[in-house]
């Protein structure tokens, strides 16, 4: 599969990625090398319907139940930016989203 | 890698309880060691400046009581993505610049408990994702065999902290064989434990259902101490089951080469396999025989698609697990961003180097619409066909024997231009971890060039300490030469070989 620059791009923007021109073009070529090594899978037969997912584990899920958890203090202590106990961010109301 | 006070863990245990030396010696040999060579072989993020306070505290209570553990005082190096409330953890990246991790991984915490002496924390490829740590934010680890080859990767710090002697114990992750293949590299042993056998709380993500913290050590027997002391239950970590870490003892004391099933997937070591790797392992595979052991051949056909599953897996939950590096919370943060989505965008472009985005970019596409059934869940179908051959496999066999890594060491910059020939790295490794299996990588002496062999072998689920008994007869049978590591100098021994 080849990807074109606009899928990179749009596939960056999924991720919050901000690509500069020049890595987008490299990464355009690397990953359409990556996935036409990948698409070898094509050559399975996986028609087989009791072919289950592998799950190397049953989905447990933990207790619901309260445990202490960091002080604000703690928790905003390798905080980039912060206000009082909040951490503090651009703004995003004039973002116009 | 020999050291002035012992050469295992029972030997340790012997020494300290008969005060032959005190912990705050040891702790201090290798701390100086580790200051003379980190220089030249890079392989040290940080060093524990609380490592001496805490031998002299563990000295002050031996005097009073004896030790509970064959570990109490053991010095021990961890991998950099291992987290240790109050100290850095920086998975190799810039993206966590500055920050301090709040709590300890499960498995650290449980070494601690039983005394360890956590010398420093140790280079990877970042965030564990590469072969060779050439990937590392701080620089590539040399190894310590050759300085102008890689260690492997991604633990490639702990695999050389090891093989330097510059710690008789460290701790690594492995996801696609990033224990295994730098122990190869290094001429070291390297345990990958089944899925759920060891917590993987505290150890930063990767790829979830995949990730598995193991240790490096100088023999099986002592990587089993490590492994006892680190497995069980934790609630923190869902995945983890519920058997006794004991059992790794018991299955080592009562196995025997003689008469064990070694399955062979012949196929693994024709095509693409260094000829000097292949005649090394033709060797142990005839020195076992002779043991008594016998030779099963077994097919693995889905082997082949192992790394293609991976990256596709593999990416997919990287790309999930990443997404927590934003800039809001902790670590880096892009200064006077237009806004927030410029903040997060710019913070993850200049926090992480390419390789991690080369995979978050992969995992997210995969992931995408239109392309989910095509890509990730074809690759977890095709995973669930890998992990039936080994199950079939395992009826004809108590084991399965394989290179750990198709070429020796290869030099820097060999493969930093062409991800795919480094993922390629992995290809008899990877699979192990695609089925939850354990796995490790044991020396078996040098190739022509002088540069480490491993061999690699895979069990059961459960059957680790079977795997390390193993991994001690083979080394029984190969006695591995030591590299010859002087600061500023660092050159590989020219003997090797079979005794």
């Amino acid at each position: 599969m080849i990807l074109s620059k606009a899928d990179v791009l749009h596939v960056a923007r999924l991720s919050a990625l901000a690509l500069t021109e020049a890595e987008a073009e490299r990464m355009t070529g690397e990953l359409s090398a990556i996935l036409n090594y990948v698409e070898g899978l094509s050559a399975v037969d996986i028609s087989d319907k009791t072919l289950e997912e592998v799950s190397l584990s049953p989905t447990l899920l933990a207790p619901d139940v309260p445990v202490p958890s960091l002080s604000p203090d703690v928790a905003l202590a390798g905080a980039p930016d912060r206000s009082g106990s909040f951490f503090q961010v651009p703004r995003i109301l004039e973002e116009g989203r | 890698m020999k050291n002035p006070f012992f050469s295992s863990v029972a030997d340790f245990v012997r020494g300290r309880d008969e005060r032959r030396f005190s912990i705050e010696e040891v702790t201090r040999y290798f701390l100086s060691r580790t200051e003379a060579l980190n220089p030249s072989l890079n392989v040290c993020l940080s060093i524990n400046q609380n490592a001496v306070n805490r031998a002299r505290q563990i000295d002050a209570r031996l005097v009073r009581n004896r030790a509970d553990s064959p570990l109490t005082g053991y010095p021990v190096m961890v991998k950099d993505n291992l987290e240790m409330e109050g100290y850095p953890t920086t998975c190799a990246s810039r993206i966590l610049s500055g920050y301090i991790s709040r709590r300890t991984a499960t498995a650290v915490a449980r070494l601690l408990s039983r005394g360890v002496v956590v010398l420093g924390k140790t280079n990877l490829d970042e965030f564990a994702m590469g072969s060779s740590t050439e990937n590392s934010a701080f620089g590539p680890t040399k190894n310590p065999w050759n300085p102008a080859r890689v260690p492997g990767g991604s633990s490639g710090g702990s695999a050389a902290a090891v093989a330097a002697g510059l710690a008789p114990l460290a701790l690594g992750s492995d996801t696609g064989g990033s224990i295994r293949q730098p122990a190869a590299f290094c001429g070291v042993l390297g345990v990958k434990p089944t899925y759920g056998r060891i917590s993987r709380s505290g150890l930063v993500a990767f790829s979830s259902s995949l990730d598995q913290i193991g240790p490096f050590a100088g023999s099986g027997a002592d990587a089993l101490e490590a492994l006892v002391a680190m497995s069980g239950k934790d609630p923190l970590d869902m995945t983890t089951v519920e058997r006794d870490p004991s059992e790794m003892h018991s299955e080592y004391q009562s196995t025997e080469v003689r008469g064990l099933r070694i399955g062979i997937p012949e196929a693994l070591f024709g095509e693409g396999l260094d000829p000097s790797i292949r005649e090394r392992l033709m060797e142990v595979r005839e020195a076992l025989t002779g043991e008594g052991a016998r030779e099963m051949e077994v097919t693995l056909p889905h082997s082949r698609f192992g790394i293609n599953v991976y990256y596709l897996v593999a990416t997919s939950e990287a790309s999930s697990n990443l997404s927590r590096f934003d800039g809001v919370r902790y670590g880096f943060r892009v200064k006077k961003p237009a806004d927030l989505r410029a903040m997060y965008e710019e913070t993850r472009d200049q926090g992480f180097g390419d390789e991690v985005k080369r995979r978050i970019l992969l995992g997210t596409f995969a992931l995408s619409a239109g392309y989910q059934e095509a890509f990730y869940r074809k690759a977890r179908k095709v995973q669930a066909l890998i992990r039936k051959d080994f199950i079939e496999a395992f009826e004809r066999c108590d084991m399965i024997l394989t290179p750990t890594s198709p070429t020796p060491p290869f030099a820097f910059g060999e493969k930093t231009g062409d991800p795919l020939s480094m993922y390629l790295s992995d290809v008899y490794t990877i699979t192990a971890n695609l089925a939850g299996l354990p796995a490790l990588s044991v020396p078996v002496g040098v190739d022509s060039q002088g540069l480490p062999v491993g061999a690699h072998l895979i069990g059961p689920p459960w059957s680790e300490g079977r795997l390390l008994k193993m991994a001690d007869r083979i080394a029984g049978l190969y006695p591995m030469p030591l590299p010859e590591v002087h600061a500023g100098h660092v050159a590989g021994s020219p003997e090797g070989g079979r005794r």
